[in-house]
């Protein structure tokens, strides 16, 4: 296992640092930078300062300076905002967490108990709504579900707040707060909720029918067991347990925010802080973003191979 | 000795994409108390289904039990409600599997799926069950008990492990035990053993056994009365010696001479000529006639229905019909 | 020991081939067409396209014509989407930018598709080398995350001045190219797994040569996967073209899309006063790729029972 371990994540290592060459070199090639953009800056200022932040320099220099700070743990300097990347991230990352861990809470949940009654039921009536409302979730055009739901919702039928974390000018404290947060992300929360269930319900469903058909559920059920022990620890441990894979892809979606559904619903999560960065070309920390991504999917993935490694006793063995 | 299960006249179809199977056709036997009843046949006579029928596992959607009562303990199986099934199941009768590599739960331990009919049937605490669980591996002759009743099934060899499904199944003492091919799978040797143990847990407790098996050695071993099954009907039972030393139907003939004999060096190994009709095509006919070497025009165009041949022998076949008929 | 006399097609209560089968191209199509589910998808994708591609020749508005007169009118008899700010008729612009979302959605599938597939199917067969460089190009871009990809090649896009009707080219382009790797993958992985099979041993020692055992014996067996994939994979396309266009780095107006149609939201007034500029194209959207996903699907159970994800 440890022989195994070290020689992932020496790949991973390597891949990452050939990601980090790819997206500084993408980055480099992105048209305009945040001091050409700014219209108050004479062109003298917009000299001087292009020198003092190293723009003129080659690429492969600017590379070179940029992966040395990163190993000390400096991910630059956010030229928009005036503070380090990683303190910014600070402030975001969690805003984003927030959102993605309850609909993702939400989001497993839902899909566990649907997809192990429909495919229980499979092929009754039930079992066929249940497929259609899949397909339905897994067809949604993100931007759009939340555009119209803040319409319907929160314009029209003014329910909810149409975006934001907080009332502006609120000053809640305590409970206060924490009932105005959770009125501001209840619809985020149900879009991104509906935007995963699908996929992950019809997985539920679709490993589930195949684990009903496999010979133990019949042992199980030749023993005289209820239907409701076969179906919950027989039937479902063994469905979970390919799920158990899937736990290290969320990592990325739990810290990286949702860059449409923060934007949509002007979130100030981390995804949203990367889309006015984007517009305005703060370099630094949209590389930082982007890199912080791609760390967490490579993480993700190894922590969801060795899971997989720890909870199947066939594998755990080998 | 009195009747333990008596089915009558049961009706298994299966709705397929190609029409309707009909997997169990108007099947009626029984097996007596502390008797071995073997049934034989090819892979998709029935045999199987008329086992799953027993204890209400047809698979759904598709499968379902058409017709027919199954009398157990003054019950008819069949008109029982899915609670009431369920406290016969694993207690008065249990089943046993052909793989027993696959009919075991891959990510519980062995001890907890001993226990878990334990824990229902018997009302014993896990505690207790545990400790049953333990004395019922060694009872089944496999050593350090101990350490195998907290190990996986992964780890255990497929002998080991059709043990351990023989564990479960007499874990409570049940009347009548099913058993559906369980030495298919497992290696000549380890057969033997197998049939053996399920022997003597037979004699040790009266109970009966239903065994089924295409494995005519196995019949041979094992039972003291036959059911010969073919495309879903019966088509030749009796007592197994008697069956054995004179069989009735083409079929069974056939079967009997396929089998190859020690000592007995033939040319050639017998083989029943065509293949089993395909269970969506047949017609009212005998089953078995494109392939019978006695086929008369009366089996293309009537079913024979089970007769009585000679005492303690049955077949339907239309060859002993016109012997009676011209008697 | 056991009786020697063959044994019934498949188990009895598992699934019996029908006496009728003839190809197994023609057995699919039965068990695709007694798929309510399935064909009523593949109705409304039809629906749509002809709508679409066929639907703005019956329309009276079909040039577009700017109507200072009629702007920002509600839906009504003779407008049935209303109009939007430069008077033109909704609806016509929703069929006429279905067009483009459509063909964008296609070719960026044709694409992507065909990369992945060769790339997947040269990485599978001849493994070594060739294998270890395709797939940590895949492993690369798969680090990506894929919107700030696409987000900056849009901004590459805007900066180099493409003209605005050559943008949807590109865009299809940029989508196929940022989909491939996890098609290469998944195609890799039937690869090797179908090499290990008896019928490619028997190919082997046979002799027959590499193309010879790629195209007539190999890539044959991958067509089922590769036809449910491509055609799951337009919705996708579609999905994505629509995010890019929103955000204003896809597809540009004047040429409409259902995705830059949308953008029409992100003016407060049109939002909230003027509805139908953004929700039918929305709703377009959400009916075009639910129904290729349930077509899509039931495709999959006909073509590939065992492949799921």
């Amino acid at each position: 296992m440890s022989a195994y371990l070290t020689k992932r994540i020496s790949y991973m290592l390597i891949i990452l640092l050939a990601a980090s060459l790819l997206i500084f070199s993408l980055y480099a090639l992105t048209p305009g930078d945040y001091i050409s953009n700014n219209i108050k800056l004479s062109p003298e200022r917009k000299a001087e300062l292009r020198e003092i932040y190293g723009f003129n320099k080659p690429l492969m220099e600017r590379y070179g300076i940029w992966m040395k700070n990163a190993f000390h743990g400096d991910f630059g300097y956010s030229l928009a905002q005036q503070k380090p990347v990683l303190t910014l991230f600070n402030e975001y990352i969690w805003n984003s967490f927030l959102l993605a861990s309850v609909s993702t809470f939400l989001t497993w949940l839902i899909a566990v108990i649907i997809g192990v009654v429909s495919a229980y039921k499979q092929y009754s009536w039930f079992d066929t709504l249940v497929m259609v409302l899949i397909f339905a979730a897994m067809s949604l055009p993100s931007f759009f579900i939340g555009l119209f739901l803040i319409k319907v919702i929160a314009v029209d039928l003014k329910w909810l707040p149409p975006g934001g974390m907080l009332t502006t000018g609120s000053n809640a404290t305590g409970w206060a707060y924490v009932k105005e947060v959770i009125r501001h992300m209840t619809l985020p929360v149900v879009v991104m909720t509906l935007l995963g269930v699908g996929s992950l319900t019809r997985y539920f469903r679709s490993n589930l029918i195949d684990v009903i058909k496999q010979d133990y559920i019949r042992t199980a059920r030749a023993k005289g067991l209820k239907e409701s022990k076969v179906l919950f620890r027989h039937a479902l441990r063994n469905a979970l347990l390919p799920a158990i894979t899937l736990v290290g892809f969320e990592l990325p979606a739990l810290f990286g925010g949702s860059l449409i559904i923060e934007k949509i619903f002007n979130w100030p999560g981390i995804g949203q802080l990367y889309m006015q960065s984007f517009g305005l070309r703060d370099y630094p920390l949209l590389m930082g973003f982007t890199m912080l991504i791609a760390i967490l999917t490579v993480i993700g993935t190894l922590i969801s191979d060795v899971l997989y490694h720890i909870a199947d006793p066939r594998v755990r063995l080998h | 000795m009195n009747d333990l299960i008596r089915i009558d006249h049961l009706s298994t179809y299966f709705d397929t994409e190609g029409g309707k199977v009909k997997a169990v056709d108007d099947v009626s036997l029984r097996v007596r108390e502390g008797e071995t009843v073997c049934i034989v046949g090819e892979s998709g006579c029935g045999k199987s289904v008329t086992a799953m029928s027993i204890l209400g596992l047809v698979e759904e959607p598709g499968g379902k039990i058409v017709n027919g009562q199954i009398h157990f303990d003054g019950k008819d199986l069949l008109q029982l409600s899915k609670n009431e099934l369920r406290t016969i199941r694993g207690n008065d009768i249990s089943m046993i599997f052909q793989e027993p590599m696959s009919s075991l739960n891959p990510v519980l331990k062995i001890g907890e799926q001993i226990m878990e009919p334990l824990i229902v049937h018997q009302k014993l605490s896990k505690k207790e069950a545990r400790e049953r669980a333990i004395q019922l591996i060694e009872q089944v002759g496999i050593s350090r008990a101990k350490q195998i009743v907290d190990s996986y099934p992964h780890e255990l060899s497929g002998g080991m492990l059709q043990r351990i499904m023989i564990a479960i199944a007499i874990s409570s003492s049940p009347k009548l035990l099913i058993a559906d091919e369980p030495t298919t799978a497992l290696d000549v040797t380890i057969q033997a053993q197998i049939l053996d143990m399920l022997r003597q847990f037979k004699e040790q407790s009266n109970m009966s056994i239903m065994l089924i098996t295409h494995d005519l050695g196995v019949v041979a071993e094992m039972a003291d009365y036959v059911i010969v099954m073919y495309a879903g009907k019966i088509v030749e039972e009796g007592e197994v010696v008697k069956l054995f030393q004179s069989p009735k139907h083409p079929y069974t003939q056939g079967l009997l001479k396929s089998k190859p004999i020690i000592n007995q060096r033939q040319d050639e190994l017998y083989s029943i000529p065509g293949q089993v009709p395909n269970p969506l095509e047949l017609t009212d006919s005998c089953y078995f006639h494109d392939r019978c070497e006695h086929c008369m025009d009366i089996c293309r165009t009537k079913q024979p229905a089970l007769k009585e041949v000679t005492g303690q022998q049955k077949a339907a076949c239309w060859l002993y019909e016109e012997a009676l008929v011209h008697a | 020991m056991s009786l020697n006399s063959t044994p019934l097609p498949g188990t009895i209560g598992s699934k019996i081939t029908g006496p009728k089968s003839s190809s197994l191209f023609g057995q699919s199509m039965r068990r695709l067409l007694k798929n309510k589910l399935a064909i009523s998808g593949l109705v409304v994708v039809i629906i749509m396209f002809l709508a679409c591609f066929v639907g703005p020749f019956f329309s009276p508005y079909t040039d577009n014509k700017i109507n200072m007169a009629m702007m920002n009118k509600a839906p009504s008899l003779k407008h049935w989407l209303g109009t939007d700010a430069m008077g033109r008729d909704v609806l016509t612009r929703v069929l006429q930018a279905g067009r483009i979302s459509l063909t964008v959605g296609l070719a960026s599938m044709v694409l992507s598709v065909f990369i992945g597939a060769l790339l997947g199917a040269i990485a599978g067969y001849y493994r070594g080398i060739v294998d270890q460089v395709i797939m940590r190009i895949a492993d690369l871009l798969l680090t990506i995350p894929g919107l700030p990809l696409l987000f900056i090649f849009g901004a590459l896009l805007s900066d180099w001045k493409i003209p605005t009707e050559y943008r949807m080219y590109i865009v299809m382009f940029m989508l196929g190219f940022v989909n491939w790797p996890g098609l290469a993958r998944m195609v890799r992985g039937q690869m090797l797994s179908l090499r290990e099979r008896e019928f490619m041993q028997a190919a082997v020692v046979l002799g027959l040569r590499d193309r010879r055992k790629l195209f007539n014996h190999l890539l044959p067996n991958i067509v089922p996967l590769l036809i449910v994939i491509a055609t799951l994979n337009i919705g996708g396309s579609i999905l994505s073209e629509s995010v890019l266009s929103f955000f204003g780095l896809g597809v540009m107006p004047p040429t409409p899309t259902w995705g830059n149609m949308i953008d029409a939201a992100n003016n407060l007034i049109d939002f909230q006063e003027h509805p139908w500029l953004w929700i039918p194209p929305g709703f377009s959207i959400f009916a075009t790729v639910i129904a290729i996903n349930i077509f899509g699907d039931g495709l999959r159970d006909v073509l590939d029972p065992k492949q799921k994800r």
